[in-house]
């Protein structure tokens, strides 16, 4: 019993270090304190952004800190404004490790309103 | 905004999102402060009166700033979106024209919303006619149904969006009253831009609205009211 206890643990151990080894470095943008600590937002930030997008286009409730904007607005790279541009930009670093496929972008803006705003300007 | 309300949302700022439950892994129950806008509300009736008088023939200031604010291309062939246009028309009899801007008419009855299978056209509480476009299928039943021609569909992708207009690729959209800027506070930009002040917004159920006492006191008429869709965009001088 011991034996298959301490097999299970050798084999778990170099697993789990490897996963951590291989997890994405993602740019995490300007960061700071997000509206939910990092492990929650990793398992639930999907539901969160459901459960806002139903509130914010059905009912008129806008919770600015939870907007979708205020995502990218925070974790747009600092040096190219985006959450998509590049296998590093946080979205889609993880997206790709984890291999979900994210339709977000389609409509809604990948950079920060004011890269959007000079591009206009220029 | 006063001092005392803007304390009041930095605390529920703070405190917002503190209250969410988890009751199982991966599902969540919300019961968040809501701090920044309230939910639309059902005494409020969004609607807009255009003054066919003031409205110049050959100005397009209201259509220009539309697809300034939304995002829009601006061209005008049989697959580009055009949430507003502008229509002259003629009395053949005498040739006296009328110049007047046309867009989604925030039917009280929208037919668009009848039709549509997926409940991705809805009716907002304050009478704001939307597509959610997390659901529309892009069937495009709304757009044969719309008796105003009101509704685009995208045909392209999109790149470079506003980011308080989303639109993208296989979805239908129309006019939304610029509903990220009234709930703002703002005027929808047509109405802004109208330097002739063709385009009357307000809140038709407000008694001290400029919309309120007008409807009330000057002769208006809603397009093809023998539809009985109820408008909210009204029109004087037709
Ligand atoms: S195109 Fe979209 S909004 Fe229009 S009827 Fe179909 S699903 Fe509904």
């Amino acid at each position: 019993m011991r034996l298959l206890g301490s097999l299970l643990l050798c084999l778990c151990i170099p697993a789990a270090l490897a996963a951590e080894a291989n997890a994405p470095k993602l740019d995490v943008g300007k960061g700071g304190e997000c509206v939910k600590d990092t492990q929650w937002m990793r398992k639930n930030h999907m539901h969160m952004l459901k459960h806002q997008r139903n509130e914010t286009v059905r009912k008129g409730v806008r919770v600015e800190a939870e907007a979708f904007k205020a995502c990218v607005e925070c974790h747009a790279s600092t040096s190219d404004n985006s959450v998509t541009a590049r296998e590093d930009s946080f979205c889609v670093g993880c997206h790709r490790y984890a291999a979900v496929k994210i339709d977000c972008f389609e409509c809604h803006a990948s950079k920060r309103k004011e890269a959007l705003a000079k591009k206009e300007t220029k | 905004m006063s001092d005392i309300d803007t304390q009041r949302r930095q605390f529920l700022k703070t405190s917002a999102g503190a209250a969410a439950i988890a009751i199982a892994p991966g599902m969540m129950l919300y019961q968040t402060v809501r701090a920044d806008t309230a939910a639309a509300s059902s005494k409020v009736r969004w609607g807009m009166l255009i003054d066919t008088a003031q409205c110049k023939e050959g100005c397009n200031d209201c259509v220009t700033a539309c697809n300034k604010e939304n995002g829009l291309s601006g061209k005008t062939g049989a697959t580009d979106s055009q949430w507003i246009r502008k229509i002259e028309i003629k009395d053949i009899s005498n040739g006296h024209t009328v110049s007047l801007p046309m867009m989604c008419q925030h039917c009280e009855h929208p037919p668009c919303v009848d039709v549509c299978p997926t409940q991705a056209s809805f009716k907002r509480a304050d009478g704001i006619v939307l597509v959610d476009r997390h659901l529309c299928i892009g069937c495009r039943y709304c757009m044969m149904a719309c008796p105003y021609k009101a509704r685009s569909f995208v045909h392209e992708t999109l790149t470079d969006q506003n980011p308080d207009v989303p639109r993208g690729k296989g979805t239908v959209e129309s006019c939304s009253l610029c509903v990220h800027r009234i709930d703002k506070g703002q005027i929808p930009a047509c109405a802004e831009a109208c330097q002739n002040k063709a385009i009357l917004f307000g809140d038709l159920n407000d008694a001290n609205s400029e919309i309120y006492k007008k409807v009330r006191s000057a002769a208006t008429v809603q397009i093809r009211a023998d539809l009985q869709l109820n408008p909210g965009v009204r029109y004087q001088g037709l």
